[in-house]
């Protein structure tokens, strides 16, 4: 394991492994949050927090626990439950320690706990066999990714909002379809990138 | 034999988990309480939960702490109104303050009545037409009617008519937000209970304004020697109405040979606010 390996691992997940553009995971509060670009950043922050904290300690949990039982068959429905609890720990913690952070998260924090995106980085760090390290970063920059899609498709959202002259019959959900096709196809320019 | 001990090894691992994550919790929610005053939850309950940010709180919850802190008043929230504010009186054991609710209202009828500077094809809102040269109505003050406020109103209490934003008074609850977004400033508060106002902004003399704008106060003064209750004063060639003297007779609204003062006659009684009070 060395920092290229690190950096090179970021990359593909912020960019070519997008996981809301390129895997299709997290597609719900992709649509859900990103009306306006202030829930959108709310939402983001939540994201990387958990996503991060996720693939830590499903990182630990898998390693001491499932291995050593030989019950790697049940990570899914382990890490569900390792999730949950975590945020709803993590939430409790934050309104008695940090009141200003659980307002600025706000709802987005046991929202998440169902995130398939945040799930899906913890079955993908077992599947890429990473380091505790390795899967750390790769849970952050994960979710570094789905905060950019987030963020891009917002704005994208906020303008569409503005400029009146969609069909009639495409206003609202059904543009928004449209053109998060569009930036999943943008972001697909990014497949052939490989840094090192 | 072996898959039976497979199948027991995982209920067990997986139910002491749950139940060792279930004990966990269980003490967290202990240690990490964090104590609510009882009175928070009934007041959340008459608050009317839009979230709208009108009292200047983020949410009806933020609200709801500053009440029960003492650092907002009862009549905070606008949207619930009378109601509400006598509810959250009664909840917090306070007297009720004093009704100051207001409305908005678009100081402007022009729309296509006014001239144009230049066509404009662009994105519908106000904020982007002011960008070039400063909107495409000629008149400094008027509206652009391109309905920036008809967007921003949570309520859905305005809309365009002749190219003017409108303010539905029923549906209003005087949130003023739409006063914030009018990049022309032409939407001001008024008094609830005012009925009569004056839909003009413009400071323009008469015969410059006649050659922008065929509904605009030219500050004739009729409506000045017709008020018997000396409310309405033609201030820099336009008519303001005093509301603490206007009895909402509606003379001046009959007078108004450029028929812009409004008279919406929703005959609320008492019509005046000091009678509301």
């Amino acid at each position: 394991m060395s920092l290229t390996s690190l950096i090179s691992i970021s990359l593909g997940a912020i960019l070519v492994e997008n996981y809301v553009l390129v895997q299709f995971l997290g597609i719900c509060p992709f649509l859900g949050v990103s009306k306006k670009t202030d829930t959108a950043v709310g939402m983001s922050f939540a994201v990387i927090f958990v996503m991060t904290l996720a693939s830590a300690v499903t990182y630990l949990v898998n390693e001491y626990l499932l291995v050593l039982l030989n019950l790697e068959y049940m990570q899914t429905v382990v890490f569900i439950l390792v999730i949950a609890v975590l945020v709803q720990l993590v939430e409790m913690f934050l309104q008695k320690a940090v009141p200003a952070l659980y307002q600025a998260l706000g709802i987005y924090l046991p929202l998440i706990t169902t995130n398939c995106a945040v799930l899906g980085v913890a079955l993908l760090n077992v599947v890429s066999e990473y380091t505790f390290i390795e899967s750390v970063v790769n849970g952050f920059a994960s979710a570094v990714g789905f905060s950019l899609a987030l963020l891009l498709f917002s704005t994208i959202r906020e303008r569409l909002e503005v400029s009146a002259d969609i069909p009639k019959a495409f206003e609202g959900i059904p543009i928004a379809l449209v053109s998060s096709a569009l930036l999943a196809m943008s972001f697909m320019g990014f497949s052939g990138l490989k840094v090192f | 034999m072996d898959s039976l001990f497979a199948i027991l090894n995982a209920v067990l691992v997986l139910g002491l988990l749950g139940a060792l994550f279930g004990l966990v919790l269980a003490a967290a929610s202990k240690i990490f309480e964090v104590k609510k005053n009882p009175l928070f939850e009934p007041i959340i309950e008459v608050l009317p939960g839009a979230n709208c940010g009108a009292c200047g709180y983020a949410s009806c919850s933020a609200l709801a702490e500053a009440l029960l802190e003492g650092s907002a008043s009862t009549n905070a929230c606008v949207v619930g109104g009378e109601e509400s504010s006598k509810a959250i009186a009664e909840i917090l054991g306070v007297e009720l303050e004093k009704n100051t609710r207001l409305a908005a209202f678009v100081n402007c009828s022009g729309g296509n009545n006014a001239a144009k500077r230049y066509n404009y094809i662009g994105i519908s809102d106000c904020h982007a037409a002011m960008r070039l040269a400063d909107g495409p109505i000629v008149c400094r003050f008027g509206c652009l009617g391109l309905g920036s406020c008809v967007k921003a109103c949570p309520f859905g209490a305005i809309h365009l008519e002749n190219g003017v934003a409108k303010v539905d008074h029923e549906i209003c609850t005087g949130c003023l937000i739409c006063v914030d977004t009018c990049p022309k400033h032409v939407i001001h508060p008024v008094p609830y209970y005012a009925d009569v106002n004056v839909a003009c902004s413009s400071h323009e003399k008469g015969g410059a304004l006649r050659k922008i704008c065929n509904i605009g106060c030219i500050g004739c003064k009729i409506c000045e020697r017709t008020c018997q209750y000396d409310a309405i004063h033609v201030i820099d060639n336009l008519a303001v109405i005093d509301y603490e003297k206007c009895t909402g007779c509606g003379e001046c609204a009959l007078k108004c040979p450029r028929k812009l003062i409004v008279d919406s006659n929703l005959d609320r009684t008492p019509r005046v606010l000091d009678k509301a009070q």
